[in-house]
């Protein structure tokens, strides 16, 4: 499937490439298609791919003189490769702890969608999210897939400090935290999990394209992984899912 | 070894930054002023990538435990070695416990330290740039100790030494490419924008410049998307955001501009109260 793209000069050295503006998996695939298979052409001038909901950004290492050129050639690209049925995505099995303990606005949300405290946790971990790309922060997963009844209002005034690990919903949006940082969203929960390891060459184990599921545990289990995952040793559990 | 005897308002570690980590919502970092850390790096024959430090309104104090040549560009900080006053721009030899200070800020924003062969600090994703939650720390502390080479061998050396002309540190003018969003701005408000001086908020830093004034728009929110160094947001509220160095990978804002990178150099030597004007490049 091929969509309308438009291209666009972005600074004296990247190109923007925009899909249409809406946020759906036939996107995301597309996105992905293309940008493998800029990838694989090792296209020495390129120094920079990075996606998002809708668009694709190609860095280059000196100024782009012929816009035009470039952009005739990732046209090639575009209508030259194929849909890729080999590529991997992986289900990622996240531990998350609900407790009152770390779900500091569960009682807000509540108040919010008439929803019982434990509705609120079944529905979160009941749903298998699309990873769409990662920004905002290190590590930090944009994930789709939020039930509806789970969309509330970021918070009018944000957080000063979120601890790392933390779970939010903010609007149609859910993730986590991957480091300490100030944020607007609705806390549920924590996950003992790192999304971000600055020790490893890849830093992050999921890409766009994975899914991710979350796994309710207790606070003694989320101690408990924490240590391991400290230590190095906790493997996450995941399974190989066809593209 | 460089001592750490007393920090500034900031003091950090950068070169040019960390190229190919945006897929993971690692920030470019890299020096904020890339001529006046260029230059410094020139004067001592240094790699362009050599990593300097980048000092932002008030100097360190440092000892040098080694001989060596250093060379300081950018903003006048009126530095000293040993009480006498230095110029910048020229390369001054560095005998084992000699102490740089600085002063007086006279003009600019962020100066740049060069020692021969760079600073030899922890190199994470390719770049020794400091950054929070990549390196280990995002300033530089009193007492730490920064590892550069013990280089002898320069006592017969002439100065080199530059005259430039600083005049970017005046120019109001900010060069800019129209940004992806700009052409959803109604003709009005496109020629507005190029029409009047903006100023520099006290919301200023290595991540993103805000101007102080509103300019009330009606361009509809975006979907987060892609953002650069040098990309201008400008928000519901009417707030234009100038991001810089150390931005996030990703932006929920309508991007109205993109800087010309030479226009990121003369933001970088700019503070609280100074006043901008956008020029568009055609």
């Amino acid at each position: 499937m091929s969509f309308n793209l438009t291209f666009k000069p972005y600074g004296e050295r990247s190109v923007l490439i925009e899909w249409p503006s809406v946020i759906s998996e036939q996107i995301l695939e597309d996105i992905i298609r293309f940008k493998t298979a800029i990838e694989e052409k090792n296209i020495k001038s390129i120094v920079e791919l990075k996606s998002s909901y809708n668009s694709l950004l190609i860095s280059y290492n000196s100024i782009c003189r012929n816009f035009e050129n470039e952009v005739d050639m990732l046209k090639n690209i575009y209508f030259s490769s194929k849909l890729n049925n080999d590529m991997m995505s992986v289900l990622w099995k996240i531990p998350i702890c609900y407790d009152a303990f770390f779900g500091i606005d569960l009682q807000h949300i509540s108040d919010l969608t008439s929803l019982s405290k434990n509705e609120i946790i079944r529905l979160h971990y009941d749903a298998i999210y699309t990873v769409y790309f990662i920004g905002f922060l290190p590590g930090f997963l944009y994930l789709g897939g939020l039930d509806d009844c789970l969309k509330v209002p970021r918070k009018a005034t944000p957080r000063l400090k979120i601890e790392k690990g933390s779970v939010g919903i903010g609007g149609n949006q859910t993730g986590i935290y991957p480091s300490e940082s100030p944020g607007g969203w609705n806390i549920i929960g924590n996950s003992p999990i790192s999304f971000f390891d600055v020790t490893k060459k890849v830093p992050c184990f999921a890409k766009p394209g994975d899914k991710i599921t979350f796994q309710s545990i207790t606070q003694k289990e989320h101690n408990d992984i924490k240590l391991l995952v400290d230590a190095g040793v906790y493997q996450i559990e995941s399974e190989v899912i066809d593209g | 070894m460089v001592e750490v005897l007393k920090v500034g308002f900031y003091d950090s570690i950068q070169d040019l930054g960390r190229v190919g980590y945006q897929q993971y919502g690692v920030p470019y970092s890299g020096v904020m002023d890339c001529y006046a850390a260029l230059l410094a790096n020139s004067l001592l024959g240094n790699d362009v990538n050599a990593a300097v430090m980048e000092i932002t309104m008030t100097g360190p104090t440092l000892k040098f435990h080694c001989n060596t040549i250093i060379c300081i560009s950018g903003a006048n900080m009126s530095p000293k070695l040993n009480e006498s006053v230095i110029e910048n721009n020229s390369v001054i030899q560095i005998k084992k416990d000699d102490v740089l200070s600085f002063g007086k800020l006279s003009h600019g924003f962020r100066s740049y330290l060069a020692v021969f062969g760079g600073f030899h600090t922890e190199k994470i994703f390719d770049s020794m740039s400091m950054y929070y939650g990549i390196s280990k720390h995002f300033k530089i502390l009193k007492n730490e100790l920064l590892s550069i080479s013990d280089n002898a061998a320069f006592f017969n050396k002439k100065h080199a030494s530059i005259k430039l002309k600083d005049s970017y540190f005046d120019t109001k003018v900010v060069s800019v490419f129209k940004g992806p969003e700009f052409d959803q701005l109604s003709e009005i408000h496109q020629k507005q924008l190029f029409s009047q001086e903006f100023t520099i908020s006290k919301n200023n830093n290595r991540m993103a410049y805000q101007l102080e004034e509103t300019f009330s728009n009606d361009l509809e929110p975006i979907i987060t998307s892609l953002v650069l160094p040098g990309t201008v947001q400008l928000t519901p509220s009417g707030k234009l955001i100038i991001l810089m160095r150390d931005c996030q990978t990703t932006g929920g804002y309508p991007r109205i501009f993109q800087l010309e990178e030479k226009s990121l150099d003369i933001i970088a030597q700019k503070y609280t109260g100074h006043s901008i004007q956008f020029q568009l490049i055609s």
